[in-house]
């Protein structure tokens, strides 16, 4: 599909899309981490948001600031950062969500010039009327601390816009998962994920407009050729940005039936209520989405919506994708893994750094894993 | 021989022994907590432990079992036993050791007593929060959560608000689950008596400015104990009264940590437990004397933000401001408060593959000490439980080339 295409192009050269977007359009570029970030806020003030994912080069500059239990996400974004790759950035915002990513704002602030650092320094706990006020109090502070470093006016309507725009690629989104998990061989996991991490780095409503394209498309066709049996699984975890994961599942049988990811369906699912005051409602949607691990609303909710999940999809598995040293999500695995079993739904883990291992490792274990389940 | 050994002798610290008697009798208190009727709370380090006291509750540090799992070797056996459970082993060793002793009561004190709460403050990281939700699964018992936001550049008043409006909550949570009202008279000599204890420890920390120092990093490492676990007692500030005595009667005698005091040092980061007495020594045979670290001072840098007479409303300030929960600008301009102050020759950091708040961040506070005091740095890789990510061979020859370079330098400004 043409533009799914468009959305690879995108995702090859995330650096050199963003300068030409700058360059053409004369806005202003907003580095972001994390499904945490507010972007409309950035929309609505008429720049860019632009999800910051590093490139995957090895990092040399980096070391002199992170030591090697550091993940390979924040290693990757530092080291683009010192090595001007990402000297397009007119400014960087960073939600606080685990103890690296907090500490590279620091280290990023100190070292890292020429663009304006903001930090959103959101609640940990969700669970309470106290913690959802601060929420709204840090947004607020938010568009202020914004409005200051862009010049410019965040106006309720703008933001309105925004979160139309926004809600906009999250519905589509969200329905073209539901598509692809429903009728298996309509559109390949790596695709899917192309088109949710290519929303995060593209003009939004150029994303909008691809993906509402790609929907009608997917809706149109008549179910998909009854292929081979394949087996359903749930791929859960944090950032999933190696789309060769999805290939090397479907290539030994499987199929990812939906999935549980930072780069996923935590990152789109839950749309912003677009009636009333609109700051109110992006905070209710980080209040009431499916948490990241980094925060807390009760202790057995992220077990609970997996299994939930992978009863829903009739998924016979769930493969377990970790970053090498992110803490949130290792702690939970235990915990998931346990739930999943109590339920009778088998699981694996295979823990990944930026790039995957070369040596055919994985290929094997996925095969075994699927034939198994 | 014998005049050595007499030297050596006069160099102990006599108030260990007070301290071990005091630490026995807490540990059994808390172990027999189910007979006595009494409640038992596990509390983070960073968390607010005073209306605990008040509420009569005991208070149990998992970070401070951790700490003596480390010291007795047991680390390794016990993150291993997480390991099998699926936790990597990238996580903190504090919380796998823990993890790991919980369902078969393993460890140096046969597990820690049965929790009938937690209260998890995630001032010093984010680990704690996954760890104490882990604990609170498998005990099925309450848990408490204060959040304090993360200060980069400054403690904004949404904060505040946010954190003193949790401090109305976790006294309505004590309330709730020891099914009594909470003392507001009983807080205030609480209060009044952890101001007391911190302010006494702090005058322990700042006799280490004499030369040569009376007490040494490593000494400080163990009688913190007390100003974690049972700070709003009596029982505390009378111990830092007698240890405050004590080394003012060293100083007075000019008794130092370390036989010949030649270089004076800074350390960085949490202990590497299993091997204190082993760096201690390593230390002081070259005449090098760790006189302050950044770790144990930090149960006593929210001094300046408590009022004794509003204990309960500089609560939110006091826990959000603590050393672990600010940026790393601020954190260097501490260090080299620090470095000043106790007059240094160099750093020591122990670059903690367990501790990623402390240890990211590290380079940088590196380079800025360099920068701006131009005295030596020392880092070293290792964990504070894991003895596997310790290597004596390696770190032996890296403090051997500091105390050479330490040695240049003094030999280069004689």
């Amino acid at each position: 599909m043409r533009q799914i295409d468009e959305c690879y192009q995108v995702l090859a050269d995330p650096y050199g899309y963003a300068e030409r977007l700058k360059k053409e359009s004369r806005r202003k570029i907003v580095g972001t981490f994390c499904s945490y970030a507010p972007e409309e806020f950035i929309i609505a003030a008429g720049a860019h948001p632009f999800r910051i994912f590093g490139t995957g080069e090895k990092a040399r500059l980096a070391e002199s600031h992170l030591q090697s239990y550091c993940c390979s996400l924040v290693r990757g974004a530092l080291e683009d950062a010192l090595a001007g790759r990402l000297a397009f950035l007119d400014g960087v915002v960073f939600p606080h969500t685990c103890d690296t990513i907090q500490r590279l704002s620091d280290i990023w602030r100190l070292n890292v010039g020429g663009c304006f650092h903001l930090d959103v320094v959101l609640p940990v706990r969700l669970d309470t009327d106290n913690a959802r006020q601060y929420l709204t109090d840090v947004l607020k502070r938010f568009r202020r601390e914004l409005e200051a470093k862009l010049g410019a006016v965040i106006g309720d309507d703008d933001l309105r816009r925004a979160i139309g725009l926004t809600n906009r690629i999250r519905g589509a989104l969200t329905r073209i998962a539901a598509l692809a998990g429903d009728r298996p061989g309509i559109l390949k996991g790596a695709d899917l994920s192309a088109l949710a991490r290519s929303a995060m780095i593209m003009e939004r409503s150029r994303a909008a407009m691809l993906l509402e394209e790609v929907l009608a498309q997917l809706e149109a066709q008549p179910g998909a050729q009854p292929g081979p049996a394949r087996k359903r699984v749930i791929l859960a975890g944090g950032v999933c940005n190696q789309p060769e994961v999805y290939a090397l599942i479907e290539e030994g049988g499987g199929a990812v039936a939906a999935d549980d990811l930072c780069t996923g369906s935590r990152s789109y699912e839950g749309l912003i209520d677009e009636t009333g005051d609109p700051l109110a409602a992006i905070g209710r949607r980080y209040a009431e989405r499916v948490v990241c691990p980094a925060k807390h609303r009760g202790l057995a909710e992220r077990a609970e919506n997996l299994v939930r999940m992978a009863r829903a999809k009739q998924a016979q598995g769930v493969i377990f994708l970790l970053l090498k040293f992110c803490d949130p999500h290792a702690f939970d695995y235990p915990h998931l893994r346990e739930a999943l079993e109590k339920a009778g739904i088998p699981s694996m883990v295979v823990e990944v750094e930026d790039r995957l291992p070369a040596d055919g490792q994985l290929r094997t274990r996925f095969e075994a894993f699927i034939e198994m389940i | 021989m014998a005049e050595k050994d007499e030297a050596k002798e006069k160099r102990k610290i006599k108030a260990v022994a007070r301290m071990k008697e005091i630490m026995t009798a807490y540990y059994i208190e808390a172990k027999t907590a189910e007979q006595t009727g009494k409640k038992v709370a596990w509390i983070t380090s960073g968390g607010p432990v005073e209306p605990l006291i008040a509420m009569d509750v005991i208070p149990v540090y998992p970070e401070n079992h951790g700490a003596m799992v480390g010291a007795s070797k047991m680390g390794v056996d016990l993150c291993q036993k997480a390991e099998a459970m699926g936790y990597s082993s990238d996580l903190c060793s504090y919380a796998r050791a823990d993890i790991a002793c919980a369902p078969i009561s393993g460890g140096p004190i046969g597990g820690l007593p049965r929790p009938d709460m937690l209260v998890c403050c995630n001032n010093i990281c984010g680990t704690v929060l996954k760890w104490y939700e882990v604990q609170a699964r498998f005990f099925n018992v309450p848990l408490f959560i204060l959040d304090t936001p993360f200060c980069h550049t400054e403690f904004t008043p949404e904060s505040r608000r946010y954190v003193q409006e949790q401090v109305n909550e976790y006294i309505a949570f004590l309330e709730k689950v020891c099914g009594k009202k909470f003392d507001y008279d009983r807080i205030k000599e609480v209060g009044r008596l952890s101001a007391e204890g911190q302010r006494l420890w702090q005058a322990v920390l700042d006799t280490a400015m004499n030369r040569p120092a009376p007490l040494s990093a490593f000494d400080a490492f163990f009688h913190l104990a007390l100003i974690v676990t049972l700070r709003g007692t009596q029982q505390t500030v009378d111990y830092y009264k007698m240890l405050l005595a004590e080394m003012q009667e060293r100083v007075a005698q000019g008794i130092g940590a370390v036989a010949d005091e030649k270089y004076r040092l800074l350390w960085d980061n949490l202990p590497v437990w299993y091997r204190t007495k082993w760096l201690s020594e390593k230390f002081a045979s070259q005449g090098a004397c760790l006189v302050a670290d950044t770790y144990t001072s930090a149960w006593c840098g929210a001094l300046r933000y408590v009022d004794v007479n509003d204990f309960l409303g500089t609560m939110a300030e006091c826990h959000t401001r603590i050393y672990l929960n600010i940026g790393v600008d601020e954190m260097a301009r501490q260090v080299i408060e620090m470095a000043k102050k106790y007059d240094v020759d160099g750093i020591v950091m122990h670059s903690n593959r367990s501790c990623k708040p402390y240890s990211f961040g590290q380079y940088d506070i590196q380079r800025i000490v360099r920068e701006k005091l131009g005295i030596p740095t020392l880092m070293i890789e290792a964990d504070m439980v894991d003895e596997r990510s310790f290597s004596e061979s390696q770190i032996e020859t890296r403090i051997d080339a500091f105390i050479e370079v330490l040695k240049g330098r003094q030999g280069s400004s004689a």
